[in-house]
C-alpha cells in the first residue's frame, strides 16, 4: 500500500522490457526440444496400456533387429538396491515387476530417427498379467481394494488401515469439541476435487549423453538443473558431480518440471549406444498420462461459528491420492486450509493414499487449492446462513503479524488484513448483477519458500555486471534479478546481464519453485553484489590512501563516507573496473545460503459470473485478484503471476479433470479433451498489488507465484451459489454437473 | 520410407528439403530446415504453438504434412521481423509483458498477425475468439489481448 511513499527506489518497481524478450518474440529462444547435437539419436518410450499389471516378459529382439536401432533399455539395465524416494523415482522412470498406471514407462529405445524409434517401440513385445486396479482415493482406502504395493506405509499409519494408506497425520491445538459446543452454528460438509495437470504448453524434452566412464551431460527443460542431476544420478547409480546438466529455456512448469520422468533414460540409452547423444521429446499424450499431475482429494470439514462470525472451532479431514507412490500434498493442504483464520481450537487429519495413477508432482501451491475449496466453501455457506458479510468475517477472524498460524508457527509480517481492506475498496464490488449472475469471494494462502541458493556475479572490464543464477527463468526472473542488482549497484538496468547457468558453474540451487526465485535468488544476488561493492570500495580506498571503512557506495560510485574521510571525487564503477587488472585482479561477489526471512503471501479473489440455466455453462464476467506481493520488483510480471494463477484456478474449478475409463485408462489425454481455459472463455483479469514489505528481503519481496491458483476454486463455487442457489461440492463444476444440480433443485 | 523432395519458399527464401511422407510440416521446419521457432505443444492441432502461414492461410503446421508444402510458401515466426525491425506485435508483446515462459508466443504472434491483416480493428471479443485456438497457460491471456489490440491501434495510425 502507499507504494509511492515507501518506494524510493530508482529501478525496483519499474517495468522495463525483459532481457530475454527479443529472443522470445522472434523464435530464437531455445527450449528443450530445440536442442540437437551431431550424431544424435532419437528415443521413444514403451508405456503400459494397463492401469495395473504384472510385467511377465519384455522381448525387444524384433526392435533390435531393425537397421538403425541402437539401444533398448529396460529396468534390468538400471542398478538395484535403491530405497525410499530414490527407489520411487527409479520405479517411476521404468517399471520393475509391475506397471502401476496407464502410461507407466516399461522400456525405451534409441534409433537414428524419431520415426524409426517409434516403429521400434511398437515392435517391443511386453507380456502383461492384468491386475485389479483402483483410481479414486476413497475406493483405494476401502476394504478389499487392490493393494498397489505391500509395505509402502510409513510408521505414522495406524494399524487396521488399508495398505494403500501410506502416511497418516494428525495435528492441531485446543479442544475442537469444546469449540464446536461454544458455537451458535456448526456445519459439516464433504468436498471432492479431481486431479488436474499443470498443462505447461512445452512437453518435456531432453538430450542426454553419457559414455562408458559414467561421465554425462544433459540439456533439458527443467525448473531445476540440480534436482535433475541428483535424481538422474541416483536412478542410474552414477556420481552427481559427473553429470553436467544445462537447462534450456522452459516452456512452463508450474511445479511439474521439478522432478525427473524420462530424463535418465536418455543417459542410459546413450551409454548403451556407445555414448551417442539421445534426444527424448514427450508427446502431449505422454505428458498427460505419465508426468506428474496433482492429487485428487476427498475432504470433510467441520466449522463452528458464533452469530457474530467468530469461528470457535475447525476440523479438517483430508484424503488424497497422489498416484502409485507416496507424496500427495495432503500435509500442505492441511497447513494451508485454515491459514487465514486465527483459531484456538483446530484439528487436522490427513491420509496419503496410493492409487493406480501417475506419480503426482508439485502444482502451484501444492495442496492449497483443494483445502481452500473445502474450507472457503463452508465458511461462505455459514456466512450466508448467519447473514454475515463474508469479507467482514474474514477480517474478524483473519490472522495478523505475530499470530500463531493454524498449523503451528507464528506468522512474521503478513498482509491479509491489508488485502481484505483493498478488496472492500475495489469498484468491482459495486458492479450490478443481473439474473443468474452471482458474486463469489475467497481467500488463499501460500507459505513461499527459500531453499538452497547459490549466486555469483562479476564486474566486467567496462563496469557492467554479469550475474550467474541457478533458477531457470520461467516468467521474468531475469528481469527482476537484473532490476535488484542494478538498483544495488546504482547502474542502468541494461548494464546487468543475468545468465541461468549449468550445474558445473555454481553450488547447488533448488529449482525455480515455491515462489522462491525473486525472493531467494534475488536476495542472494543482492548479497553477492554487496560483496563486489565492498571490494570496489576497498580498491578506491587503496588508491586514495584512506581506510576502506571511510568509503561508501552511492550512485554507482565509491565515495568518501563523509567530510572527515578526505576530499576525493567519486570513483565510478567504470573507472574501478577499467583498472581492476592492475589493482588486485577480477572483482566478483558470490553468495551461498538457504536465505532466511521468507514472507508468506495471502490473496483474495472476487469473481462475478453468469450461469446459463439451460446448459449449466458458467461464464466469467469479472475477475479480481488482490494479493500481497511484499514488493513488486517488476509489477507487470507480478500481475502476470496473479492473472495466470487465477486462470489456472478457473480451469480447475470449471473444466479440468483427469477422466478414467473402467479399465483405469486416462480417457482425455489430448488438449481437445483435457480442456484448459482459452482466450474466449475469459474476461480481463483485474489485479491489485498490495505491498506489505517483507522485512526478510532487502527489497521486501515475498514471492507471488503460487497463492493465486488457490482462491478461484471456492470463489467460483461461492459465486455459482450466489447466482443460482445450488452448492457445488465436487469439482470441476462442468455444464453437465451443474445442469444436473439445477434440475435436482 | 522413401523420402520426397520438397521445394518451398520459406520466409521469402527458396528452400528445399527431403521429407519422409509421414513427417509433418512442423517436423520438417524444425528438424530439416532448422527453424525451431514454431513449437510443438500437442501435435493434434489443439494448442496453436506451431501456427504458420501456408500460402497465406493460417494453419497448424502439425496438421499439415511436410510434402504438402511442395510448391507453396511458408511464413513462420522467424520471418515476422524485417531484419532488426520488429513487427509491431512483437514490440507490443515485449512492452506489455504479454509472455511469461514464451513457448506459446511464436504461434500467438503468427496468428495475431493474420488477425490484423483480415481485421485491422478487432474488438476484444473478436481478438479473444480469433486466438481461442492458441493456448497459453502462463498469462491468463489478459496482457496478450491488450498487446494485440495496442499493436492494432498503432498499425492503424501508421496506415492513416
Amino acid at each position: 500500500m502507499a507504494k509511492d511513499e515507501l518506494n524510493t527506489f530508482k529501478l525496483v518497481g519499474t517495468r522495463p522490457d525483459r532481457p530475454d524478450g527479443l529472443d522470445k518474440v522472434t523464435g530464437r529462444a531455445r527450449y528443450g526440444a530445440d536442442f540437437s547435437l551431431p550424431g544424435m539419436l532419437h528415443a521413444a518410450v514403451v508405456r503400459s496400456p494397463h492401469a495395473h499389471a504384472k510385467i511377465v516378459k519384455i522381448d525387444a529382439s524384433k526392435a533390435l533387429a531393425l537397421d538403425g536401432v541402437k539401444a533398448v533399455v529396460t529396468r534390468a539395465d538400471l542398478p538395484t538396491g535403491l530405497t525410499g524416494d530414490e527407489w520411487d523415482l527409479q520405479e517411476n522412470t521404468l517399471a520393475g515387476e509391475k506397471a502401476l498406471y496407464d502410461g507407466h514407462a516399461v522400456a525405451a529405445v534409441a534409433a537414428t530417427s524419431k520415426l524409426l524409434a517409434e516403429e521400434a517401440a511398437r515392435l517391443i513385445e511386453v507380456e502383461y498379467e492384468v491386475l485389479p486396479h483402483v483410481i479414486h482415493v476413497d475406493d483405494a482406502m476401502a476394504e478389499g481394494a487392490p493393494v498397489i504395493r505391500e509395505g509402502a506405509a510409513d510408521p505414522t499409519v495406524p494399524e487396521g488401515l488399508h495398505p494403500n494408506v501410506v502416511k497418516y497425520m494428525e495435528f492441531g491445538r485446543g479442544d475442537v469439541e469444546a469449540g464446536f459446543a461454544e458455537a451458535d452454528l456448526v456445519m459439516e460438509k464433504s468436498y471432492k476435487t479431481e486431479a488436474t495437470h499443470q498443462g505447461y504448453i512445452e512437453p518435456h524434452a531432453c538430450v542426454g549423453q553419457m559414455g562408458s566412464d559414467n561421465k554425462g551431460e544433459m540439456w533439458v527443460c527443467t525448473q531445476g538443473q540440480w534436482f535433475i542431476r541428483k535424481m538422474s544420478a541416483a536412478v542410474l547409480g552414477i556420481e552427481a558431480s559427473q553429470l553436467r546438466v544445462t537447462p534450456s529455456e522452459i516452456g512452463g512448469g508450474f511445479g511439474g518440471k521439478t522432478t525427473i520422468f524420462m530424463e535418465p533414460l536418455s543417459l542410459a540409452l546413450s551409454k548403451k549406444a556407445g555414448g551417442r547423444p539421445v534426444k527424448i521429446v514427450m508427446t502431449r499424450s505422454e505428458v498427460l498420462r505419465a508426468t506428474g499431475p496433482t492429487a485428487s482429494a476427498s475432504m470433510d470439514v467441520k466449522i463452528g461459528m458464533k452469530t457474530d462470525g467468530t469461528i470457535t472451532g475447525a476440523r479438517a479431514e483430508f484424503r488424497m491420492q497422489g498416484g502409485a507412490f507416496p507424496g500427495a500434498p495432503v500435509d500442505m493442504a492441511l497447513y494451508c486450509a485454515f491459514a487465514g483464520y486465527k483459531l484456538e481450537n483446530v484439528q487436522h487429519i490427513g491420509y496419503d493414499v496410493l492409487a493406480n495413477r501417475p506419480k503426482c508432482a508439485a502444482y502451484r501451491a501444492p495442496g492449497s487449492p483443494m483445502g481452500a475449496f473445502a474450507v472457503e466453501s463452508l465458511v461462505d455457506e455459514m456466512c450466508r446462513e448467519l447473514k454475515l458479510d463474508p469479507i467482514e468475517v474474514r477480517i474478524k477472524n483473519g490472522v495478523q503479524t505475530g499470530d500463531r498460524a493454524s498449523y503451528g508457527p507464528k506468522f512474521g509480517s503478513i498482509g491479509l488484513k491489508e488485502v481484505l481492506e483493498a478488496v472492500k475498496d475495489h469498484p468491482n464490488l459495486q458492479a450490478e448483477l443481473g439474473p443468474n449472475q452471482g458474486r463469489g469471494f475467497a481467500v488463499g494462502y501460500w507459505f513461499n519458500h527459500n531453499g538452497e541458493t547459490s549466486v555469483s556475479m562479476a564486474i566486467g572490464e567496462d563496469g557492467t555486471a554479469q550475474v550467474s543464477v541457478g533458477t531457470p527463468d520461467i516468467g521474468g526472473s531475469r528481469a527482476s534479478v537484473s532490476l535488484m542488482v542494478a538498483e544495488t549497484l546504482g547502474i542502468p538496468y541494461e548494464d546487468v546481464r543475468v545468465n541461468v547457468v549449468e550445474t558445473g558453474a555454481l553450488g547447488v540451487n533448488e529449482p525455480t519453485h515455491g515462489s522462491r526465485a525473486t525472493f531467494a535468488t534475488g536476495k542472494a544476488a543482492v548479497e553477492a553484489t554487496q560483496g563486489a561493492i565492498k571490494e570496489m570500495c576497498r580498491r578506491a580506498a587503496a588508491e586514495w590512501g584512506i581506510d576502506e571503512e571511510a568509503v561508501e557506495w552511492a550512485d554507482g560510485a565509491a565515495q568518501p563516507a563523509g567530510p572527515n574521510a578526505g576530499k576525493f571525487p567519486p570513483m565510478t564503477i567504470k573507472e574501478i573496473a577499467a583498472k581492476m587488472g592492475s589493482t588486485g585482479g577480477p572483482i566478483s561477489g558470490h553468495h551461498e545460503s538457504v536465505p532466511d526471512g521468507v514472507g508468506a503471501s495471502f490473496g483474495a479473489h472476487v469473481v462475478d459470473l453468469e450461469v446459463d440455466p439451460e446448459t449449466g455453462r458458467v461464464t466469467i464476467l469479472r475477475y479480481l485478484v488482490v494479493q500481497d506481493a511484499g514488493r513488486a520488483i517488476h509489477p507487470s510480471y507480478v500481475e502476470g503471476q496473479y492473472q495466470g494463477g487465477a486462470v489456472q484456478g478457473i480451469g480447475w474449478a470449471l473444466n479440468e479433470e483427469y477422466v478414467y475409463d473402467d479399465k483405469g485408462r486416462l480417457a482425455n489425454s489430448v488438449f481437445l479433451d483435457y480442456r484448459v481455459p482459452v482466450a474466449s472463455d475469459l474476461p480481463m483479469i483485474d489485479t491489485v498489488i498490495v505491498e506489505v514489505p517483507n522485512p526478510g528481503h532487502p527489497f521486501g519481496v515475498r514471492g507471488v507465484g503460487e497463492t493465486g491458483i488457490t482462491p478461484p476454486l471456492p470463489a467460483i463455487a461461492n459465486a455459482i451459489h450466489d447466482a443460482v442457489g445450488v452448492r457445488m461440492t465436487h469439482l470441476p463444476i462442468n455444464p453437465p454437473k451443474l445442469l444436473a444440480a439445477l434440475k435436482a433443485k | 520410407m522413401t523420402k520426397v523432395h520438397v521445394q518451398t519458399k520459406i520466409n521469402g527464401d527458396a528452400v528445399e528439403f527431403l521429407a519422409d511422407p509421414r513427417e509433418t510440416l512442423l517436423d520438417c521446419l524444425r528438424d530439416h530446415v532448422g527453424l525451431t521457432g514454431s513449437k510443438e505443444g500437442c501435435g493434434t492441432g489443439d494448442c496453436g504453438a506451431c501456427s504458420v502461414e501456408l500460402d497465406g492461410t493460417l494453419v497448424c503446421s502439425c496438421l499439415v504434412l511436410g510434402v504438402e508444402a511442395n510448391g507453396k510458401t511458408v511464413d513462420t515466426i522467424e520471418g515476422m521481423a524485417t531484419g532488426n525491425d520488429l513487427h509491431p506485435l512483437q514490440r507490443k508483446f515485449i512492452e506489455h509483458a504479454a509472455l511469461q515462459c514464451g513457448f506459446c508466443t511464436p504461434g500467438i504472434l503468427v496468428a495475431a498477425k493474420k488477425l490484423l491483416e483480415v481485421n485491422p480493428d478487432p474488438t476484444e471479443e473478436e481478438t479473444r475468439y480469433w486466438l481461442a485456438g492458441n493456448l497459453c497457460r502462463c498469462t491468463g491471456y489478459d496482457k496478450i489481448i491488450r498487446a494485440v489490440m495496442d499493436a492494432a491501434a498503432e498499425m492503424r495510425q501508421e496506415v492513416a
